[in-house]
């Protein structure tokens, strides 16, 4: 679903963040992307998200070469993608319920479809009666649940994540990877990015381990998909 | 996406503009009076211009020559010129008043006639009221002008025209002013709504980012503003018309007394149908046009390099 063909990725005027990274992850697979603060791994995420581009290498996602995707194609190629953001980037001025709903909106769903889907998604992640209260008025644990809400309204086939449990103690953090396990249930392919290992050994996903821009590891301690409960 | 779907976000965004405006009430009545303003002055030259036009329009009959014959020139050399100038191109018609039909009609007024009186004899010349034919521009004036001075017989030749010459050079350049003024003005009001709207975005980057990493294509986040840009337009328009309108109520009074001064029925031009458009489509397509720069701007301040 997910695949990297000896990608690099040099930033401008630094070193290279990615060197000849080969990737795959495949459909219906949850797969942790490791390694120390600096590894490369939201670089991994913003390519696969089309933030960045590659400097050399092929991305591919859902059979399809990025690399063919022009600026005008990125919006659409985005609305099938969830996306998890490192800091959340959930919009105060707007309640729970907006915020949900908005790549909704982007999409041009319709009304009614709207307040559905946001309510299941809403639902999903257990925070159906928090739906007036804009982000800033929940704690840590319900915001990164709402970005959740977020990632997955629109059905996606594909998420990433990036450090989705960054800022929230060990309790709230595994919460949060239960749910992505349970939503990877459902069969979507989830690339989840973390640099905390004792968390993600808790679970027995494949784990790709960055080290310098390069992959060091890749390593699964039990089966791939709807593991370790 | 459908087109009912479509449909009603163009008016959430159009309402939601609205609603934008009102939350910043000082702001915007800053930047809809600074439009209304830059609006309303080429519209102001505009009627302006008309009203001289219509002016200089109505005194155009007024531009025959009275030419008086020689003292003492016998009334049939005067006929004879009459019906001469009558034969040439150039001359609508000649009315001979002989000097015996001048005294009388000067004699109805009693105190002309106690000094006609006391003269001994007519003082007054036979008199030729030439009216050249209409369309003649100022040189072939000038030029009849001169023939008719050098006929002999020929006294002096009067000519009323030239200050309404002056007045249609003067609107000329008074027009040619307004459309100068429209052009500098409009790329004002381009100005001052892209800047107003630049703010706007500013209070909302954070919004903007997310947006398009969800995936929203330019003209999705560009909607919002270009609404923004329009209200902004068209509430500038209609001030400026306000502002056109209480100015001809405010130059009425003072055009109708000029215009009993010189015994015309000149009126203040009326803000015509045209012009109400033209502050309108000026004021509408300034704002959309700002707004369109204003977001372009930032959004290839988003554009990755690749
Ligand atoms: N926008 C950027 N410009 C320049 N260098 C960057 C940029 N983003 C990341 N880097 C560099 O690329 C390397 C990998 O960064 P990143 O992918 O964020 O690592 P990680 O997410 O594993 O901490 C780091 O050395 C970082 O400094
Ligand atoms: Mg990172």
């Amino acid at each position: 679903m997910i695949r990297f063909e000896n990608v690099s990725k040099r930033y401008d005027g630094a070193r290279e963040a990615l060197s000849n990274v080969s990737i795959e992850v495949a459909a219906g697979e949850l797969a942790f992307l490791t390694g120390r603060s600096g590894a490369g791994k939201s670089t991994v995420l913003k390519l696969v998200a089309l933030i960045e581009r590659p400097t050399r290498g092929q991305v591919i996602v859902g059979g399809r070469p990025l690399a063919r995707l022009g600026y005008r194609d990125v919006p659409a190629y985005r609305q099938q993608i969830g996306m998890v953001f490192q800091d959340n980037r959930l919009l105060n001025d707007r309640s729970a319920y907006e915020n949900v709903a908005l790549p909704l909106i982007i999409s041009g769903t319709g009304e009614r479809e709207i307040g559905r889907r946001t309510r299941a998604a809403l639902d999903q992640v257990g925070l159906l009666d928090r739906e007036k209260y804009p982000p800033r008025a929940l704690s840590a644990g319900e915001q990164q649940r709402l970005s959740i809400a977020r990632a997955i309204v629109s059905h996606p086939k594909v998420l990433i994540a990036d450090e989705p449990t960054g800022n929230l103690d060990p309790d709230l953090s595994l919460e949060i990877m239960n749910l992505f396990r349970r939503l990877n249930e459902v069969g979507v392919t989830m690339l989840i990015a973390s640099h905390d290992l004792p968390l993600v050994e808790r679970f027995g996903s494949r784990r790709i381990v960055l080290s310098g821009g390069q992959v060091s590891g890749s390593e699964s301690t039990a089966q791939t998909t709807g593991a370790g409960k | 996406m459908s087109a009912g779907i479509l449909l009603a976000r163009h008016a959430q965004n159009l309402l939601g503009a609205l609603g934008a405006l009102t939350r910043n009430p000082v702001g915007t009545f800053l930047t809809v009076s600074v439009i209304g303003i830059a609006l309303a002055l080429p519209a102001a030259l505009h009627v302006l211009v008309q009203t001289g036009k219509s002016a200089a329009g109505n005194w155009d009959d007024m531009r025959d020559f009275s030419v008086y014959m020689a003292p003492a020139t016998p009334l049939p050399r005067a006929e004879t010129l009459a019906r001469e100038l009558r034969k040439r191109d150039g001359i609508d018609s000649v009315q001979l008043i002989t000097a015996e039909a001048a005294v009388a009609e000067m004699g109805k007024d009693p105190v002309f006639a106690n000094a006609l009186a006391a003269l001994e004899g007519n003082p007054l010349p036979h008199t030729l009221v030439v009216r050249p034919a209409a369309g003649m521009d100022g040189e072939q004036l000038g030029k009849l002008s001169a023939e008719l001075q050098a006929t002999p017989d020929v006294d002096l030749v009067k000519l009323d025209l030239q200050w309404v010459q002056r007045l249609n050079a003067i609107l000329d350049f008074l027009a040619r002013l307004g459309w100068i003024a429209a052009v500098l003005l409009g790329g004002a009001v381009l100005i001052i709504v892209g800047n107003t709207i630049r703010l706007d975005i500013q209070t909302r980057t954070e919004e903007i980012e997310v947006a398009k990493l969800l995936g929203a294509t330019d003209s999705f986040v560009r909607r919002p503003f270009l609404y923004l840009g329009l209200w902004y337009g068209l509430f500038g328009s209609l001030l400026a018309t306000l502002i056109l309108a209480i100015s001809l109520w405010l130059l009425g009074a003072p055009v109708a007394r000029l215009a009993t001064l010189y015994g015309s029925d000149l009126e203040m031009a009326g803000v015509g149908l045209e012009t109400l458009a033209a502050v309108l489509g000026g004021g509408l397509l300034a704002g959309w046009s700002g707004a369109w720069l204003a977001v372009s701007r930032h959004l290839s301040g988003l554009r990755p390099r690749d």
